[in-house]
């Protein structure tokens, strides 16, 4: 009985903040308002306008530097993830912090910090000029982009890759070892393959965020490079076409559904087993 | 049991007082405007003098504004438009009538800028600031003197400008460069400004709004196109700067103060329209923002040295070929498509 009224606060919460908007989303979608009379009518346009070869082109560009974004994120973070998983559990708690810690302080604060290291004038340039090297350009570009994705998202890579291979069942790897397997082999057919539950979802956990963002394109290439997210946010802010906005967006909602669903298969499908799947 | 009866006391207790919060008696008036255009210690002035508080919102574009209010749910008692906007706010019953009779310092304000043409008797609006756009560029860093908007589309200073992130006066700086009307609603001409657009995106350092002020002083950008007031809020700083007036021709502005459909503090509204328009407030306001004043008592506290400079207060034959921008009614779905697609591209 408790249960059930405890569970009446989160459940209004769903309905009045997710259910509702997704519910709009999808009815925004597929109107559009008559000029005339300001009557709503069913219409396909919304959707017809997102596959138009200027659009496709911004597609592609999210997708393929969130699958950078992702790809970075991995090869950097599941070593990581191995090393503190190994480390004495003395500097473990230290060297988690040290990942969290930066999390406590605003995302946009994080990505702010950014123009100025990268800026024409800012430090890293100094730190060229002091060894008399040329000033180049940082800020601005398709690299800033990347490098803002990869330092705001990786923590979400690492800690469920961490999370899977601290909770690794030893006896499995001495197994294998006794059984006469070098460190590639244990590693390629015995901890990669139990760890595929903390990489499958700190891929979906980098890959979202990083499809969908929009701040960090606007401040790191300085509304010059538009991503789904930067379109959508034009749509809803400055042009005031809610439909399309909506209809982009719910593309953009089935892409990460279907991300989620692929990954799922991969990762062999026992959430149970993996403790950290999310999804 | 006994937890329920808890449970449901709590929340009853949080209902309770949440609801006796918001319930003040102090009058509150909600005021939008664009960031960086006013000086904010005026608030505690008005605050003395009247006991109304200010709660204060900013903005980065007219359209931004307007989608808020529109469609936001939100209940400004003020903002501050440019003309086209209030044209559109006019035309779409978005503004209450302004009682000019509670504005009694309304006669500080300039013959020239009263009655315009998007706001005839100035039922709606009362003017705040004008100003133009222009280009402004660090002459230690640019060389040769400017005074057209072809050295946007000059390979040799690729990667060193930015332009504006708001999509009617980014579109109007490559129809004028075309010798276009800014106003236009040819669908070929909107075109061609769209193609030139995408043909200097490459060298757009980026598209910027409020941190263009930054982005000149720390010599990240070395010129950009710019509104006037940010101009001469740089100039006056700095003396490396200089703001030209370009000769194809630009934009004139108006920003006027509405007061938006929904307002709920009217009667406080006028009382700080009316503090605007005081000369002594004009003054300071004038002062921190660096735009032109339209109140003929404060122009006469204005440093002298300003009058026929580009960017504060320019010689009529500077800007005799300026336009205005207007309403393009429905055709600001083409303006929009256009804009998306400079931006996607």
């Amino acid at each position: 009985m408790l249960k059930r009224i405890a569970s009446g606060p989160y459940l209004v919460w769903i309905v009045l903040f997710i259910l509702i908007p997704i519910l709009m989303i999808g009815f925004f979608s597929m109107v559009r308002t008559d000029a005339e009379t300001g009557a709503y009518y069913l219409t396909a346009t919304n959707f017809a306008r997102v596959f138009e070869p200027v659009y496709i082109a911004v597609w592609t560009r999210s997708i393929k530097i969130a699958l950078e974004a992702t790809a970075i994120c991995l090869l950097l973070g599941y070593p990581m993830a191995m090393i503190l998983a190994k480390m004495n559990s003395r500097y473990r708690t230290i060297a988690v912090m040290l990942f969290v810690v930066p999390m406590w302080m605003n995302f946009l604060l994080r990505t702010y910090a950014w123009m100025t290291i990268l800026g024409k004038n800012g430090i890293l340039n100094k730190i060229l000029m002091f060894f008399g090297l040329p000033q180049m350009t940082f800020l601005y570009s398709e690299g800033a982009v990347l490098l803002g994705m990869v330092y705001n998202f990786l923590p979400f890579m690492v800690l469920p890759i961490y999370t899977v291979l601290s909770k690794m069942d030893q006896s499995l790897i001495e197994a294998a070892e006794d059984l006469g397997g070098n460190k590639v082999n244990v590693f390629r057919k015995v901890i990669f393959p139990l760890s595929l539950p903390g990489v499958v979802s700190g891929t979906s956990m980098v890959f979202m965020p990083a499809v969908s963002t929009f701040v960090i394109s606007n401040l790191l290439y300085g509304g010059q490079y538009m991503l789904i997210g930067n379109l959508i946010e034009q749509q809803f802010l400055v042009v005031n076409d809610w439909f399309f906005g909506s209809a982009i967006s719910i593309i953009l909602m089935i892409l990460i559904l279907v991300t989620m669903a692929v990954m799922n298969r991969l990762s062999g499908n026992n959430p149970e087993e993996g403790g950290v799947n999310l999804w | 049991m006994k937890k329920i009866i808890v449970l449901v006391m709590v929340m009853v207790l949080t209902t309770v007082i949440f609801t006796a919060c918001a319930q003040e008696d102090k009058v509150v008036l909600n005021v939008y405007n664009w960031g960086d255009y006013i000086d904010e210690d005026i608030f505690e002035m008005f605050e003395e003098e009247t006991g109304i508080e200010i709660n204060y919102e900013t903005y980065a574009t007219n359209e931004e504004m307007y989608t808020k209010i529109k469609k936001g749910g939100t209940r400004y008692d003020l903002a501050i438009p440019s003309e086209y906007m209030i044209e559109k706010m006019i035309r779409e019953e978005m503004l209450e009538k302004i009682d000019l009779s509670k504005i009694p310092n309304f006669k500080n304000i300039d013959e020239d800028f009263k009655n315009l043409s998007f706001d005839p008797d100035n039922t709606y609006s009362v003017p705040y600031f004008w100003g133009t756009v222009g280009i402004i560029y660090n002459t230690e860093l640019i060389e040769e003197p400017i005074n057209s908007w072809d050295v946007l589309w000059d390979e040799k200073y690729a990667g060193q400008f930015t332009m504006m992130d708001s999509q009617r006066d980014s579109i109007m700086v490559a129809l004028k460069k075309l010798g276009y009307s800014m106003n236009t609603k040819n669908l070929d001409e909107l075109e061609e400004a769209k193609q030139l657009l995408i043909e200097q995106k490459p060298m757009v350092l980026a598209y910027v709004g409020d941190n263009v002020k930054d982005m000149l002083i720390s010599g990240e950008a070395a010129m950009a196109v710019v509104w006037s007031g940010e101009a001469s809020a740089v100039i006056q700083e700095y003396d490396e700067f200089e703001y030209v007036l370009p000769v194809e021709g630009s934009n004139l502005w108006f920003d006027n103060i509405v007061i938006p459909k929904g307002a709920e503090n009217i009667d406080a509204a006028h009382q700080f329209i009316d503090f605007l328009c005081r000369p002594d407030i004009g003054f300071l306001n004038a002062d921190y923002v660096g735009y032109s004043t339209v109140n003929t008592e404060t122009l006469k506290l204005i440093d002298p040295e300003l009058m026929g400079t580009t960017y504060a207060y320019p010689l009529d034959e500077w800007i005799e070929n300026y336009e205005i921008f207007n309403d393009p009614g429905d055709f600001i779905l083409e303006y929009d498509r256009i804009w998306t697609e400079v931006k996607a591209n």
